[in-house]
């Protein structure tokens, strides 16, 4: 429960960030709100020889009204997601996902950045990203790029991010009203999901249903061709692969997404 | 008696803070070292070599001490083939256990030198289910020739009983096994000078962790104070002192350096005996129309790497395995097994639980074979109240009890007959949202070797204060409160004006502690009698002082003077009678002891919501009755009530430690090990009634495990009766959204 040996530095700004994770490469792992890095690194599962803390990098704190999108800095914190009134009118399929992510403490430390790059199938805002098919830009010594939502999950931790860039903002397009729901299936409130599923209008992801958040595509199909809520949530676990853990098997977690795509598509049409 | 008393403890733990272990700042602790242990990271295997020199170069090591080093320690008593060590010398029997230890300058130096430590092991093969422990293909103790430490055979002395019954079930359950996770990790600190060693260890009973560590390094119990400050929550798995707090004491006496150690979550999961751990198999019969006639219970309890705590939990489901029920044939068998996990040892209820829940099942299976309301079969079954003191076929003297009143109450309040409509209601309507009602009624056994009892002594100081020196040892019950407030009823000195002490060794030389919720009914009737002979020496001493016949005197509680009848003017207060008592005190030493145990009783109703589409459980109502005797502060019992009602839902609904094939814990953190919070439990509903017991002078029976013992059939019956209606006869707890989906679905398909 004690990390092992590592240098700490402070970033002063995401410039400075760049260059520091840029002098350390491999060795350098970014801390945000620490909630993801921290517990590893005290199981040792995690052993960074190099800290970079970008907790105090006020400039990637916000929430901006772009007009036709929001841009969201990634050292935005859980709670100011959930508190936003911005979020709550434009996007609230965020903010309410925001609100269910661990307690209160987590929602204090954890920032949007931090979870998205963790890359951990489980966590709820990368699939909430996914459906609201949001771009995410990254700062690296070569400048900035923007990357789709989509293509950013390669594999299980695993995101297209390079190991000296810096996520700075996601950009999310406003979905011009159409209903969203968000359910998150859980043992305990504080827990993360045993299966999620984040909708927005007929745009359908899922948490925990494979290696990285993925697209229901099969039920966004049926739903394209006309196919009624009922139909189409039974394609919910199509071209997933659910692993199996502690709480749960994979054949429950099939039918958990089925359950839970149905309920979703249900309260977004009502 | 009676008075709802705010707790005296909590303007300090609210405010400041309390003092647990890690918080001591002594002078004796200054320049403490830390120690940290190297443990097992295999299930079974030998230990063929040891090397310390890497870890004894690093900086800020004081010290590496292995089982090699502890050959001037005392040898297990003639030679016990399962006799546990402090450090493992030969061979490793689970995951987690201690192996070495490295006591260094700093805490974060430990964790990098005791990487350092190369132990060689030559893994053997695991025995990790009961299954494997039983058929004996690998014994833990080859010895000992069998994996079984302790067994009362089952020789089938009822087949007749059965044969004579209209109806027999025939089921296998799992109490499964579960983590104590008190807040409070364990934790202790030594400091060895002038030949002696001052241990401050987080502990249920200071005495017996002094006599663990003077036997453990051979020296004079009078050679060793043992100090308890603030304990953070023990739930039975902090009595006395583990290896690991003997290990830390013996360090110290090594390096003459003082040291501490507090042991990290994940290590507490591994490293802290575990509970329950028993596979059940019940066979009940009787009649069509309700009356049970015949029971039968088999079991086999885990007992982890060592013989800890194991036997007594068998055997304490074994004599309670009728519960409240008045059954003509009984019987009861268990084997205790031997398995390369944590030790399993007491965890609120320790075997009482268990029993219960074996028996409140059957009980319930029994009323779903005959299509009876479960209310109805264990009204038809209940010991009658004017069978008491009753004597049951398990053994056990029953002291009072007044079961189907208590049923009665709780099901009142809870509203038994409404419920069960819009169960129907839901039933009917195919709500995907179904609603469970669970029944249990429990009798369960107090006072925690009461034979041995408990000590009090009591001071009243010349200023007029008191001194209560305690033997029982709190670790969040609230003794000072409940203490203080005996004395105010018997002298009525202001509760502030009274300070309470325990748990120190040197101050009180004889004490036992605090477990099998005893402390009340002997620690308290102590007090209470000490506080009565004070009185008594105070009537004596106040007669010679105010020249008047010791008949003539008397007392008013209210302004704690004593007086001659009818002369008010007058009046001797509690200082001045301390003073007239010059050098002999006024004071007075009980040693309380019982030579019968007392039987607290009960019954909850729990509701329960399942999403029948999910699986998911949601306790929504949790009504009670928890009967043991008078209650001396309300607030005291009910929080006490809370707090075993939470940890029973938990076991019901979300607890269990898992291991891998190999023997690997799966479940060392806390988001792995699913402990329950307050967002998973509504408010309990407690109902109030006092049965008192005529085995002490109060009246009194222990309340600290019945709310564990009630809780958890009444949940786990509250989840099966939800889905019964689709055909579900049982689920095993804990009861995870996974299982009882999984139940509906082979009731569904016929499986
Ligand atoms: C008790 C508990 C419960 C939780 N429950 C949930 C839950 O229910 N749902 C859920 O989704 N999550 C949950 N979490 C995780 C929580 O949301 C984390 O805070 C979040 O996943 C990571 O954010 P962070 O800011 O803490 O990241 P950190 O832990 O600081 O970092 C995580 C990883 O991301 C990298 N990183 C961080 N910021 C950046 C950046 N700007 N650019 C590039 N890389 C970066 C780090 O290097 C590290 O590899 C829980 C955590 C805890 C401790």
């Amino acid at each position: 429960m004690i990390p092992a040996t590592f240098t700490y530095r402070r970033a002063e700004s995401a410039d400075h960030a760049v260059v520091l994770v840029g002098e350390h490469g491999d060795e350098a792992k970014l801390l945000a709100g620490g909630h993801s890095l921290l517990p590893l690194m005290k199981l040792r599962l995690a052993v960074p020889e190099v800290v970079v803390d970008i907790g105090r990098v006020r400039e990637l704190s916000f929430i901006r009204d772009l007009g036709d999108q929001v841009a969201i800095g990634a050292l935005t914190r859980h709670h100011d997601l959930e508190n936003s009134a911005l979020l709550a009118r434009e996007l609230p399929l965020l903010a309410h996902a925001a609100g269910q992510v661990g307690d209160p403490q987590v929602r204090h430390r954890g920032t949007i950045g931090g979870s998205l790059a963790h890359g951990d199938p489980a966590s709820d805002l990368p699939a909430v990203v996914l459906a609201l098919e949001a771009t995410l830009v990254a700062r690296g010594p070569n400048g900035t790029r923007e990357i789709a939502a989509a293509d950013f999950y390669r594999g299980l931790f695993e995101t297209a991010l390079e190991p000296d860039e810096l996520l700075t903002e996601v950009r999310v397009p406003k979905p011009a009203g159409a209903g969203w729901s968000f359910q998150k299936f859980t043992k305990r409130a504080i827990d993360w999901a045993i299966v999620g599923v984040a909708a927005q209008g007929d745009k359908v992801a899922l948490v925990n249903m494979g290696p990285t958040p993925l697209r229901a595509t099969a039920v966004e199909r049926a739903l394209a061709d006309g196919a009624s809520v009922e139909d189409a949530a039974q394609r919910a676990a199509e071209g997933t692969e659910p692993p199996a853990d502690l709480n749960a098997g994979p054949a429950f977690r099939e039918h958990l997404a089925r359950v839970l795509v149905r309920r979703a598509l249900e309260e977004s049409r009502a | 008696m009676g008075t709802r008393v705010v707790r005296v403890e909590d303007p300090r733990l609210l405010t400041t803070g309390g003092t647990y272990t890690d918080d001591l700042r002594e002078p004796e602790l200054t320049g403490a070292a830390y120690v940290t242990f190297v443990r097992s990271p295999y299930a079974h295997a030998r230990i063929t070599g040891v090397d310390v020199s890497a870890a004894r170069g690093v900086p800020g090591v004081v010290e590496v001490l292995t089982g090699q080093d502890t050959d001037d320690l005392p040898a297990p008593a003639d030679g016990n083939p399962t006799a546990e060590p402090m450090l493992a010398k030969d061979a490793v029997r689970y995951v987690g256990e201690p192996v070495a230890l490295v006591v260094t300058d700093g805490r974060y130096q430990g964790e990098d030198a005791a990487d350092l430590v190369t132990v060689e092991y030559e893994p053997l093969p695991p025995v990790v289910d009961l299954e494997d422990a039983l058929r004996g293909e690998t014994l833990l103790f080859p010895e000992s020739g069998s994996n079984v430490l302790a067994a009362a055979q089952d020789e089938g002395a009822g087949d007749d009983a059965f044969a004579a019954c209209e109806v027999v079930v025939e089921h296998t359950i799992v109490n499964q096994r579960v983590a104590p996770v008190p807040l409070e990790t364990r934790a202790a600190a030594a400091a060895w000078a002038h030949d002696r060693l001052t241990v401050w260890v987080s502990t249920q009973n200071a005495h017996w962790a002094r006599d663990a560590v003077a036997g453990g390094l051979g020296i004079d119990p009078s050679a060793v104070r043992v100090i308890t400050p603030d304990v953070g929550g023990g739930f039975g798995a902090k009595i006395g002192a583990d290896r690991e707090g003997v290990a830390v004491a013996w360090a110290a006496k090594r390096t003459g350096r003082p040291v501490r150690w507090v042991e990290t979550r994940s290590e507490n999961l591994v490293g802290m005996t575990h509970g329950r751990g028993q596979r059940q198999t019940f066979k009940i019969g009787g009649t069509r129309d309700g009356r049970i006639t015949a029971y039968r219970l088999d079991l086999v309890q885990d007992a982890g790497a060592y013989p800890r705590m194991a036997t007594l939990l068998a055997t304490l489901t074994k004599s309670m395995a009728s519960g409240v029920y008045d059954i003509p044939h009984v019987e009861a068998y268990f084997q205790v097994a031997a398995t390369n996990t944590t030790p399993v040892a007491a965890y609120r209820g320790a075997g009482r639980p268990e029993a219960t829940a074996a028996i409140e099942r059957a009980v319930d299976m029994f009323a779903a074979e005959i299509g009876m309301d479960p209310r109805e079969v264990r009204r038809r079954n209940f010991i009658a109240p004017d069978k008491f003191p009753h004597t049951t076929p398990g053994g056990m003297e029953y002291d009072t009890g007044e079961y189907a009143a208590a049923l009665d109450r709780v099901l009142a309040a809870a509203g038994y007959d409404e419920l069960r409509a819009e169960q129907a209601r839901r039933r009917e309507a195919g709500d995907p949202v179904q609603l469970g009602i669970g029944l249990s009624a429990y009798v369960e056994i107090t006072g925690g070797v009461p034979e041995i009892g408990e000590t009090a002594r009591l001071v009243v100081h010349d200023d007029g204060t008191v001194t209560v020196l305690t033997g029982s040892s709190p670790h969040g019950q609230g003794h000072a409160t409940a203490w203080a407030m005996l004395v105010h009823d018997e002298l009525g000195i202001p509760m502030d004006k009274i300070t309470v002490r325990h748990g120190d060794t040197d101050a009180i030389p004889v004490g036992i502690g605090t477990f099998g919720s005893r402390s009340l009914q002997l620690g308290g009737t102590a007090v209470h009698q000490a506080a009565l002979e004070v009185k008594e020496r105070a009537k004596e001493l106040a007669a010679d002082e105010l020249e008047a016949d010791k008949a003539d005197l008397e007392f008013d509680t209210a302004d704690g003077l004593w007086r001659v009848r009818g002369t008010p003017d007058i009046g001797l207060d509690w200082g001045r009678l301390a003073q007239l008592a010059g050098s002999d005190g006024l004071a007075a030493d009980v040693h309380f002891t019982s030579d019968k145990s007392t039987f607290p009783f009960g019954a909850h109703v729990a509701v329960v919501e399942v999403d029948a589409e999910t699986g998911k459980v949601r306790l929504v109502r949790h009504v009670t009755v928890d009967d043991a005797g008078p209650v001396l502060n309300p607030v005291l019992a009910e929080g006490q009530r809370q707090g075993g009602i939470a940890q029973g839902a938990a076991q019901a609904l979300l607890e269990e430690v898992l291991y891998d094939a190999q023997g690997n814990p799966v479940t060392s953190t806390l988001v792995d090990y699913p402990f329950i919070t307050a967002t998973e439990l509504p408010s309990f509903e407690l109902v109030d009634m006092a049965t008192p017991t005529p085995l002490n002078p109060l009246g009194v029976k222990g309340i600290g495990e019945a709310g564990t013992i009630g809780a958890t059939p009444a949940v786990q019956n509250a989840v099966v009766d939800a889905v019964s209606h689709l055909g579900v006869r049982h689920i095993d707890m804990p009861t995870t959204p996974e299982r009882v989906w999984t139940a509906i679905n082979e009731a569904r398909t016929g499986q």
